[in-house]
């Protein structure tokens, strides 16, 4: 099956056949990446841009190493500042971007629906990294991925998620994602964090964190930036660890074999307690390397590879 | 030249005609209606206007112009060129330009350069705060004499409400109504379009209904006490509607406007980051649209202006969080007016007196309507004609406009001003 269309901008655009379908290509790319030449051809010739307009490390990393593995040629351009400032519109920077012939662009920007904007202009598939606050689709099939390799299955699965959902774009992609799969979602945060209009997304809103823990299969904690000090959206962390947080306490309100997931960078002491983050039950280092094989996949059935398995 | 219009229904609610009468026009003015018209036979020009309708020249109080300083989105002659070919004959021009109308050097400049294009007559408005920066007050007196119709800030709210009140009383001693944009910024942090279902779902920094009717409420509180009248611009949610019928009932001084996109639109259109429907106050919800058109119904919204704010590709080829507020309007608001009186929620005369007697009235601008030895100041509609909107078509010279595309019912067929025409689709 092939994806719908030439991109991949958000999870409200897949169906359920879709994801399942990336979830069971991923698992099968996965493996290259533990060979000792981790390097398969299927991608041979084809170009990617990596166009990031926002600071990012691991994304951009991920995205790397997955179309390298693919044997693509990865090319980086990161723009700090956004094309206005320079007198540059969108359009210009599509337009400059399609000229360079590429077979994907790798799309990472602080405004949302930019990539939407530029995938409108351009021939090449379009593969959101992440847009202001609303879409991080290949985070969403990672968090899937990770939950359906510990718990055998995303159906009927208790998710709760908790921080600031009105300004993370995890969050709504995460949402839309395990609802469509048949989880049950909770998110939890101070109403100060919880946006309009949220629960049309497919979502259930708590706004005690032990009542939102209790129970759940799955606890996915968000980060919270410093800067919502200065907007008021929290007191102080020290407020918000207490309330908020993911200690081992609260922790133990979860079911017995729940896993902690965290998008990471962790902000340790805030919302997650150091031990819990390195204790048995963490999964996030598992993101991050699902996160290669998701993004393998993406690429692999964007960029006109066959949807079975490659052979070795 | 002599100009004789024949068969069409005059609709006019300055002097309350509703009914088929022919004009003749001659020398600028409206020399003769009815059977003296009828009889006229050395006409230069007959108009066949049977099944069409005849106005007074439209107004619309609430334009952009860009001119002075930003002449790339739009100029005075460009911009009253799209004004005739909307049917508008009057209009009022906002402040906000690049070089700000906070002095009478620049009003004077506005009227000049107006007088020269001839396409409709421009009435300024002044700003009430020295380059609309909220602090402080505008020479209105001398503004008032240099010909500035009202004063605004808009674009903005006075934030300070001990300045406002000052302003209201201050534009009152010179007869300025004052048009007031209501949006309490502290509210908005960074907004792009309305705080709800839609916005959550797109990742987009929402405006709160709140941030416009709490200002709303705060300007009919300064019209209380005061006794100044305050003009309400483009009303966009329900509560501002509720709030602005209520101040009306108790008898305080209050008018207010709304726009063809706030009753034909909801928050949806922005679906795609469509930075076109990106406009301020923004599109609202379906229950604010009913109110909407509710208020325009009953008369708690006396005006139907458009908000013409033009804007080049370089604010709208953009990024949605980084895209200016803002639509084309004067070379729509006809058909989308005109929707409102096809599925009979006003009358052509209500339609009418919205847009041609009530913004002159609340303007202290004469208003003689078809009447013998009046201006023959004309806009003739075919209310039945199809039309297909097609920006690259506009006289204007942006085309940032939600509605092309669509296909409408309803057109101007020839704008006269002063007994030219200006603009004839016939």
């Amino acid at each position: 099956m092939e994806l719908p269309g030439k991109d991949l901008l958000d999870m409200e655009s897949l169906s359920r056949d879709h994801i399942s379908r990336i979830l069971d290509t991923a698992e099968t790319l996965r493996e290259i990446s533990e060979r000792p030449i981790k390097k398969v051809p299927i991608l041979r010739g084809k170009t990617i841009v990596l166009f990031f307009h926002e600071p990012s490390t691991r994304t951009k990393t991920s995205f790397d190493v997955a179309a390298k593995r693919l044997s693509a040629d990865t090319h980086s351009l990161s723009q700090s500042t956004s094309s206005l400032t320079k007198g540059e519109t969108l359009e210009d920077t599509a337009k400059t971007l399609e000229a360079m012939h590429p077979d994907a662009i790798v799309i990472r920007h602080s405004c949302s629906g930019a990539p939407h904007q530029i995938a409108r202009l351009v021939k090449s598939s379009v593969i959101n990294a992440g847009d202001g606050l609303h879409a991080h689709p290949t985070q969403a099939l990672l968090d899937l991925l990770t939950v359906r390799r510990r718990k055998g299955r995303i159906e009927g699965i208790n998710i709760s998620i908790v921080g600031d959902i009105a300004h993370s774009r995890v969050a709504r992609s995460d949402i839309a994602a395990f609802s469509k799969m048949g989880a049950t979602v909770t998110i939890c945060g101070p109403r100060t964090m919880i946006p309009a209009g949220i629960t049309q997304l497919g979502c259930s809103v708590i706004h005690n964190a032990d009542k939102a823990v209790e129970g759940a299969d799955v606890v996915m904690m968000l980060r919270i930036q410093k800067e919502r000090l200065k907007s008021a959206l929290m007191a102080s962390e020290r407020d918000y660890a207490v309330h908020f947080g993911l200690n081992s306490r609260r922790m133990r309100l979860a079911a017995d074999d729940a896993i902690i997931m965290h998008p990471g960078p962790l902000n340790r002491g805030v919302e997650i307690a150091p031990d819990v983050a390195d204790g048995p039950n963490s999964v996030i280092l598992e993101q991050v390397e699902n996160g290669v094989a998701v993004r393998m996949a993406v690429l692999y059935m964007l960029l006109g590879g066959k949807p079975h398995a490659p052979e070795n | 030249m002599r100009l004789k219009i024949k068969g069409g229904h005059v609709v006019c609610p300055c002097n309350g005609i509703d009914r088929p009468m022919d004009l003749l026009v001659k020398d600028g003015l409206i020399a003769a209606c009815g059977e003296d018209a009828a009889r006229e036979e050395s006409a230069d020009r007959v108009i066949d206007a049977a099944g069409m309708h005849i106005l007074p020249g439209l107004m619309d109080m609430h334009v952009h112009l860009r001119e002075p300083g930003e002449e790339y989105k739009e100029s005075i002659e460009t911009g009253t060129l799209a004004a005739a070919r909307g049917g508008f004959t009057d209009i009022a021009c906002m402040p906000n330009t690049k070089l700000v109308n906070d002095n009478p050097s620049v009003t004077a400049y506005i009227l000049e350069k107006a007088r020269q294009a001839a396409h409709c007559r421009v009435h300024p408005v002044c700003a009430i705060t020295p380059g609309l920066c909220g602090k402080g007050l505008c020479e209105l007196g001398l503004m008032a004499s240099a010909g500035a119709v009202a004063a605004s800030d808009d674009g903005k709210s006075v934030a300070d409400a001990g300045l406002m009140r000052r302003a209201l009383e201050y534009a009152a001693t010179f007869n300025l109504p004052v048009l007031c944009h209501c949006e309490d910024l502290s509210l908005c942090e960074g907004g792009v379009m309305h705080e709800g279902r839609v916005a959550t779902a797109m990742g987009l920094a929402g405006i709160p209904s709140a941030s416009e009717w709490l200002i709303v409420e705060r300007d009919i509180a300064l019209a209380h006490i005061t006794g100044a009248k305050v003009h309400i611009c483009h009303v966009s949610t329900r509560q501002s509607v509720e709030a602005i019928r209520h101040a009306k009932a108790r008898g305080i001084p209050v008018t207010a406007e709304t726009a063809p996109h706030y009753f034909t639109l909801t928050h949806r259109a922005v679906a795609g980051y469509n930075t076109f429907a990106k406009v301020n106050p923004p599109l609202r919800e379906p229950a604010d649209v009913d109110a909407i058109i509710e208020g325009l119904a009953d008369g708690t919204l006396d005006v139907i202006a458009t908000d013409h704010a033009p804007h080049s590709p370089t604010e709208k080829a953009v990024e949605f969080d980084l895209a200016a507020f803002g639509m084309v309007g004067l070379e729509t608001a006809i058909p989308l007016a005109l929707a409102l009186a096809h599925k009979k929620i006003l009358t052509l005369m209500q339609l009418a007196e919205k847009m041609t007697k009530n913004p002159r009235s609340i303007l202290n601008i004469d208003s003689p309507g078809i009447r013998v030895g009046a201006p023959a100041d004309i806009t003739i509609l075919d209310i039945n004609r199809k039309v297909k909107v097609t920006p690259k078509a506009f006289a204007s010279k942006s085309k940032n406009t939600p509605f092309g595309g669509m296909e409408l019912t309803g057109a101007v067929a020839a704008t006269i001003f002063g007994g030219r025409m200006v603009f004839d689709a016939l």
